[in-house]
């Protein structure tokens, strides 16, 4: 894979990453030559403290350049790297035990890499060596034999987060991932000048691959940023692509609404947005409120219908399954919500029928995809989403006894529903229960067992669920959860305590938390707790 | 800038708007971010809040969750002006 790298020596000069920081002029650019200076030197670093081919290298917490260069660095070895999602938001390290003990346990790391503030917590509560980036960037090791790595070996490891996330490293192999680049790039129409600006968390699939992996691999610069300043600054971005000239930038739904709400008009002043190729919508359910809240905010600043995109992804696939034809905005579809839910069908309806609704489309298949719902329905009849493509993943890490359910006669189960119209494909639900909030996807499982182990929580008895947030484009978690107590300063604390937690060990900030007496949850006739019961019974008490 | 309504607008706009629970008994000084109350998407919300009522920008090394984090903190960075 960094072949591709490697042979783009042509413009050592050029840019290969600008990083760029809030507050005016103060971005680090790095060139062609030094990030493959940079690779080599975090390589030998790597073999000096003991990383050999195939050894599984843990970036925690991966911000910042050091980790780019530490992910390149492990590649050049043979390693296999994995950023891993890491729930700080430079708050206490040591609050993040409980997670880092959960990553540890599960990654069968090598070694763990981490910024030095979070050293001396690694090291406590993690098996294998843990090693700064300051450690790696200062250390200027002996030359390290070539390694020649075959197709199909794993080039690295992609995990989400939560302990259903930890136990499951997406592992691709470098045919895969050339493969993606390849395909995605055909049809994203990809050429010399484009310039990719993202906020993207490195350990999101998103992040990776469109944000960082294929830029790279292509040659083409990338701009990049913390989410953690972007999130708090969203006008960052768009200096960003501004100042730097980016024709293409990738984004979950949310971060539309969030754009369009939060970006002061001071902020703006004297920026142009003219020169986007396209704003690709990803990684969550596509809205079209929150894709029009962004063109109404940023018209005046250059945005057109024409520079909207989405795309229908996921880790196992690399990335990208399906794009929307570049220079063209996603095509919506009217259908009766009704013949959706009751018969599992897409029909159309006008705009103006009762039952209708609008589902954005994600596009035709990329080069080398191919997709069929469930084991071939007809267009409009919803189900399954199922992938077969050249860019799959090799297996879950460590996992092999999860090999027999992933694949349909040879189908990947994406877990999605959804519907195809005219070639395109129609996202429309998602794996059962399935949280996606800010386009991260989060376990109901996961945070239930956080706010089971908080003491006065009756254990066993909580549920999560998403909660659909027009304004915010995305979905709000809320946590029910059964309390004895009835004292409402204990119930406050134990409320206070739910938060910390879920905080601490998941990086969530659960938007409801809702205690309640030992009557309000209903169970299944198994006596289970029923979610989708309990969220319906929720809303309906909230009026919603 | 009159501290008292200062303060009364931003915890009503804090409970009602961020923590999504109007009832909710606010402390002048209780970290709100890093207890989980509220998420840092809800600092971009404050500044562009704080801007459009009193006019007063927030700049970058000022919106962090270290400064930001009581409600003490955010009045005393609006007052500031």
């Amino acid at each position: 894979m960094l072949d591709l790298l490697d042979a783009d020596a042509a413009v050592e000069g050029s840019r290969a990453i600008v990083y760029v920081k809030p507050g005016a002029g103060d971005s680090e650019t790095v060139s062609k030559g030094a990030l493959r200076e940079a690779a080599d030197q975090y390589a030998r670093a790597l073999w000096s403290a003991g990383v050999r081919q195939r050894d599984v290298v843990v970036i925690a917490h991966p911000e910042g350049l050091e980790a780019v260069f530490t992910f390149l660095g492990a590649l050049r070895l043979g390693a296999r790297p994995s950023m891993f999602p890491a729930p700080s938001e430079k708050l206490d390290p040591a609050a993040y035990r409980a997670s880092t003990q959960l990553m540890a346990r599960h990654s069968g790391a090598r070694l763990v890499v981490a910024s030095d503030a979070f050293l001396p917590v690694l090291a406590e509560v993690v098996g294998c060596p843990v090693v700064g980036f300051s450690h790696l960037s200062s250390d200027h090791g002996r030359a390290v034999p070539a390694v020649a790595a075959a197709a199909d070996d794993i080039a690295f490891l992609q995990h989400s987060s939560g302990t259903t996330g930890l136990q499951k490293g997406v592992a691709l192999s470098h045919r895969a991932v050339l493969n993606q680049v390849a395909s995605y790039s055909d049809a994203l129409q990809l050429a010399q000048d484009d310039v990719v600006v993202s906020w993207l968390p490195l350990y999101h699939d998103m992040g990776l691959i469109a944000g960082f992996l294929l830029p790279l691999l292509q040659g083409l610069p990338l701009v990049l940023m913390s989410p953690f300043d972007w999130v708090k600054r969203p006008a960052l971005l768009l200096h960003a692509i501004h100042e730097h000239g980016g024709t293409l930038c990738w984004l979950p739904n949310f971060a539309y609404s969030h754009c369009a709400r939060r970006v002061l008009d001071r902020e703006i002043e004297g920026l142009s947005l003219a020169g986007v190729r396209a704003f690709i919508n990803c990684s969550e359910p596509v809205l079209d409120s929150s894709q029009r809240a962004f063109l109404e905010r940023f018209g005046p600043i250059g945005v057109k219908p024409q520079q909207l995109g989405a795309s229908y992804a996921m880790a196992e696939n690399v990335f990208a399954v399906t794009q929307t034809p570049m220079g063209r905005p996603p095509r919506l579809d009217h259908v009766d919500r009704a013949s959706l839910t009751h018969r599992a069908r897409a029909e159309p309806m006008l705009e103006s029928g009762p039952t209708a609704g609008v589902y954005v489309s994600c596009g035709p298949p990329i080069p080398g995809v191919q997709l069929r719902i469930e084991r071939g329905l007809e267009e409009r009849r919803v189900g399954e989403i199922q992938v077969s493509s050249d860019c799959m993943l090799s297996g879950y890490h460590g996992r092999p006894d999860l090999d027999a359910g992933l694949f349909d006669e040879g189908w990947y189960r994406t877990g999605d529903l959804g519907y195809c119209a005219d070639g395109e494909l129609y996202v429309v639900g998602r794996k059962k229960d399935l949280i996606i909030a800010a386009g991260k996807n989060l376990h109901p499982h996961d945070l239930e067992g956080v706010v089971n182990s908080v003491a006065g929580v009756h254990p066993g008895r909580a549920v999560a669920f998403g909660v659909a947030d027009e304004a915010e484009g995305t979905e709000l978690v809320a946590i029910v959860a059964e309390v004895e107590t009835e004292d409402p300063e204990s119930r406050r604390a134990i409320g206070r305590a739910i938060r910390q937690a879920l905080l601490e060990q998941l990086g969530l900030s659960a938007a409801y938390v809702h205690l309640v007496g030992p009557k309000w949850l209903l169970k299944t006739s198994s006596g289970k707790l029923a979610r989708a019961k309990n969220r319906e019974k929720w809303l309906a008490e909230r009026g919603g | 800038m009159d501290p008292g309504p200062v303060r009364e607008k931003l915890r009503s706009f804090i409970v009602a708007t961020l923590v999504r629970d109007a009832s909710y008994p606010l402390r002048d000084d209780e970290p709100i971010i890093t207890s989980g109350l509220i998420d840092s998407f809800a600092l971009a919300e404050l500044a562009v809040f704080v801007e459009r009522e009193w006019h007063v920008y927030v700049p970058d090394p000022d919106l962090t969750v270290e400064r930001m984090n009581t409600l003490d903190q955010i009045v005393a960075r609006v007052l500031q002006g």
